[in-house]
């Protein structure tokens, strides 16, 4: 199973739900090309909900760093929501967990924006 | 007796195609045996990521997807000792030429995170060029480190 992104609006803030598997090939590629969408689309504030998303390879984590790397250089913000405790453990293997914003409460993550 | 004594011991090998659905056949296979020798969900998991990401670098770095090429898949079960072996026929690869991940100035990068992971989530691990050609890692997982 791939990926499947729908975004929802809060505000000015776009929470994107992701559910299924970001892992090289259909799910890196519409991971992809969903964060480039929204930047693209002047999006500045993305909100990405992992509660339903099991399994994150390396290239995942590339797209992930990709994106926040592409919102943060057009004045944008992405944080992350609901990591599960294996995404959660992949993030402090790759230190990547000190560098995203991450949130269990997604109205406590929508303020954080403001 | 514990269950995983009762496993008999049995090695499987398989010669893939250079191909992403290889990828995920090869973590069939793998966690397939991984199963019936007890490892928790957990582990099963990080098996599972540790043999994805093995693969993609044989694929896609080693053979390049080149048809003519393969990558030799060999699993053995013994014990408490589940141990993999990847191995495929591109070029040789000095994985001391990877920047590290964990530099701060590479943090951002979008590549070269996945010998980190197979690393972090296997009990040992080992890159050795492989005879006649290309490269092979060694990961083992013990059932008694689990967790």
């Amino acid at each position: 199973m791939s990926v499947k992104m729908t975004t929802r609006q809060v505000g000015d803030v776009t929470v994107v739900d992701a559910v299924g598997r970001i892992t090289l090939g259909d799910g890196a590629s519409t991971f992809r090309d969903t964060i480039r969408d929204l930047a693209a689309g002047g999006k500045k504030k993305l909100l990405l909900n992992l509660a339903e998303v099991s399994y994150i390879d390396s290239s995942g984590i590339g797209e992930m760093v990709s994106g926040f790397t592409t919102v943060t250089n057009q004045g944008g913000q992405v944080k992350l929501l609901n990591l599960t405790k294996r995404v959660k453990d992949l993030l402090q293997i790759t230190k990547l967990y000190t560098v995203f914003e991450v949130f269990e409460d997604e109205a406590a993550a929508v303020r954080s924006f403001s | 007796m514990a269950e995983h004594d009762r496993v008999a011991a049995q090695t499987v090998e398989e010669l893939l195609e250079s191909s992403l659905e290889s990828v995920d056949q090869a973590e069939d296979t793998v966690l397939r045996l991984a199963t019936a020798m007890g490892f928790d969900e957990d582990d099963m998991h990080r098996i599972g990521i540790a043999v994805r990401e093995c693969m993609v670098n044989a694929v896609v770095h080693g053979n390049r997807y080149h048809s003519r090429k393969k990558v030799h898949l060999t699993v053995s079960r013994n014990g408490e000792r589940l141990e993999i072996l990847v191995g495929d026929e591109g070029g040789s690869f000095d994985a001391s030429k990877i920047p590290d991940p964990l530099a701060e100035e590479n943090l951002l990068r979008q590549s070269g995170r996945g010998l980190l992971m197979m690393r972090a989530f296997m009990d040992e691990f080992q890159v050795r060029p492989r005879e006649p050609l290309g490269t092979e890692v060694r990961m083992v997982k013990y059932l008694a480190k689990a967790g």
